[in-house]
């Protein structure tokens, strides 16, 4: 540590000195026994919650026995990782966590932001206040809450299906239908977080000069033009860094929901990636292959935020991380 | 406000901003403001339906449910002999008690070892501080994995154990970072008149942080008490035994994925319809989220702000 080479140079017992110099290590610990106690707790989750499973992680390159434990079990080097690889199960699995994030890139993205500006364009700050209230409430809810709700309104025997069955039509089941999957997945997502995703846009755009849409306004710009000149650039700062965001967290797509309607469409639409991980390893017991699909992912994911992260500050943004 | 280090406007300003139409705004078309207002209704209507949808048809009577074939909008006589069932004693109730137990057991450590952690974290020249802050900024970019995690918690111990509802999970990064940028804004000549008091590290916590930061501290305990009462999947993943199940587990076997309770689990010997049934458990479930709606609204905007700006 490079503390202990500056503590040796300051010598110890002469008082003057350390109201400048650093003063011992020693002298540092006991003066600071009380910050230290502080931190250990903290200290002792982080190590043991993150990074001890960090190295757990060597369990992908292990034949990897629970009744051994991740000391005793045989190393088998990259078996695990060709056994991945070859498993069609897991392709499929990175397919559809594809297709899926894309969606959400693609419709859940930008729905925030639209949104904000709808909100923001209203003129009455009591509507303003009584629709932001409504659509913030489902992002506190459980995924679980999410999926029961949205089946008591689209399910076979849900609100919906009633209704039609009602005026003699024939019910649909919304729920458990592979093909319009993705849709209810990604509607859901909408629903859930559209309303927190937006209190982020909505402050930026709080804070821009109400001065320069009325200097736009005179020199004759239209409504659409104020908000291409005005709006959009004071939102592109912050829209830049939750896309480096989101694509740094694009293998995650919501493990609980596809868990959660895993049963009700099938594995062929619903596997994704942790999913994939959590029957592969913990459920059916491989657990040197459901720990090299996890590795996988980490890697790809700190990979994109990388990345993202380069692209943004290419752009002259901040991004995640400066430098 | 200006502590949380974002220049929010204030509500009265904000308010005579955008209280009318400026003058040099052109006035909106008819077709416009309508459009506008029925897009607005839609959403609120799809926003908040589902959850009336519950209520209704969980205080709605057996014949009432019987003849709407399932739903009941608008219950004419409202009954809580749905949630008198499930609360009778049982797997919901008990379930109830269990993520009541560990809400409040878990967010109280939480919200100790983050509030030492990052008190700790926002004084300089404690030994090792920096190395630490790096190491729990590193948390933030990469997650361990689920298989590793269920391997460490395994070999603790902690399976089947309601410690593996909340160590794993005890502190969360990003509340740590909020809570230090807000310790690192107390100004510093608040500590140096404690210090030339006398007091020490611990005394300045209680007596002087912690007060001054009652706000975020409220807050950042809201984020922990709802994380906890969501919990589904550690849950799934550490506890094996039905009977130590939470409400969310429950909900999930006994909702979503539509097994019936019989009158055995329930304990009693009359049963109302398992429709209002089903949405009595959700609206149990639903409840604490309800009660501390008006609360997290008011504060998590700011939570989320200063978190995106400091980290």
């Amino acid at each position: 540590m490079s503390v202990s080479k500056s503590a040796s140079k300051s010598l110890p017992g002469k008082p003057g000195q350390q109201l400048h110099k650093r003063p011992p290590l020693r002298v540092r610990l006991r003066d600071n026994w009380v910050m230290l106690a502080l931190m250990a707790p903290g200290v002792l989750f982080f190590v043991g919650f993150f990074y001890v499973p960090m190295l757990g992680n060597v369990i992908a390159f292990q034949d990897y026995q629970p009744f051994i434990g991740f000391k005793e079990s045989p190393l088998v080097g990259l078996a695990n990782f060709q056994e991945l690889f070859a498993d069609p199960a897991f392709w499929e699995a990175v397919r559809n966590t594809l297709a899926f994030a894309a969606l959400q890139l693609i419709f859940f993205f930008p729905a925030p932001l639209a949104l904000a500006l709808l909100i923001n364009s209203l003129i009455s700050p009591r509507v303003k206040k009584f629709v932001q209230s409504i659509v913030y409430l489902p992002h506190f809810i459980s995924w679980v809450l999410v999926v029961a709700l949205f089946q008591q309104v689209l399910g076979g025997a849900g609100l919906v299906s009633n209704y039609l069955r009602d005026n003699g039509l024939s019910a649909l089941d919304v729920m458990s239908d592979p093909t319009t999957f993705p849709l209810l997945i990604t509607g859901q997502v909408i629903w859930k977080d559209i309303g927190w995703g937006m209190i982020i846009y909505l402050a930026a755009l709080a804070n821009v000069d109400q001065s320069l849409y009325e200097s736009a306004a005179v020199d004759g710009a239209g409504r659409w033009r104020r908000m291409w000149h005005v709006t959009l650039p004071a939102v592109r700062g912050v829209t830049i860094m939750l896309l480096v965001l989101r694509l740094g967290d694009v293998l995650s797509v919501g493990f609980e929901q596809f868990l959660l309607q895993r049963d009700a469409v099938g594995a062929r639409a619903a596997e994704v990636l942790d999913t994939y991980i959590y029957y592969h390893g913990v459920v059916y017991g491989d657990w040197g292959v459901g720990a090299a699909a996890g590795l996988v992912k980490g890697v790809i994911g700190a990979l994109m935020i990388w990345g993202a992260n380069k692209v943004a500050h290419a752009f002259g943004e901040h991004g995640v991380y400066s430098k | 406000m200006s502590s949380f280090g974002f220049p929010l406007r204030g509500k009265d300003e904000r308010r005579r901003v955008r209280e009318e139409r400026p003058a040099w705004e052109e006035p909106p078309s008819k077709i416009g403001s309508a459009a506008k207002a029925v897009v607005i209704t839609v959403i609120c209507a799809v926003m908040v339906l589902p959850f009336l949808t519950v209520l209704s048809t969980s205080l709605a009577s057996r014949e009432e449910i019987t003849a709407s074939g399932g739903f009941v909008l608008f219950p004419s006589e409202p009954t809580l002999d749905a949630y008198r069932t499930v609360l009778s004693g049982g797997i919901v109730s008990r379930a109830v008690v269990v993520s009541v137990l560990i809400t409040v057991v878990g967010t109280a450590l939480s919200l100790l070892t983050t509030i030492a952690l990052a008190y700790a974290l926002s004084k300089r020249g404690v030994p090792g501080g920096k190395p630490i802050l790096l190491m729990v900024l590193f948390t933030l970019l990469f997650a361990p994995g689920m298989v590793p995690m269920y391997v460490v918690v395994k070999e603790l111990g902690l399976l089947d154990s309601y410690w593996s509802l909340i160590l794993p999970v005890l502190i969360n990064a990003f509340n740590l970072v909020v809570l230090r940028a807000f310790f690192m804004n107390i100004p510093e000549e608040l500590y140096q008149a404690a210090r030339i008091d006398g007091a020490g590290d611990w005394r300045i916590l209680t007596r002087i942080v912690l007060p001054l930061s009652k706000g975020v501290v409220a807050v950042v305990g809201l984020f922990y008490a709802v994380t906890y009462w969501n919990a589904f999947f550690n849950a799934m993943l550490y506890l094996n035994d039905s009977g130590k199940w939470p409400i969310q587990l429950v909900l999930r076997t006994y909702v979503v994925q539509n097994k019936s309770m019989t009158a055995d689990q329930l304990g009693i010997a009359h049963m109302p319809p398992q429709q209002s049934l089903s949405m009595a458990v959700v609206m149990l479930a639903l409840l604490p989220i309800l009660a501390l709606f008006p609360f997290l609204q008011k504060y998590f905007t700011k939570g989320v702000l200063t978190g995106a700006i400091k980290g």
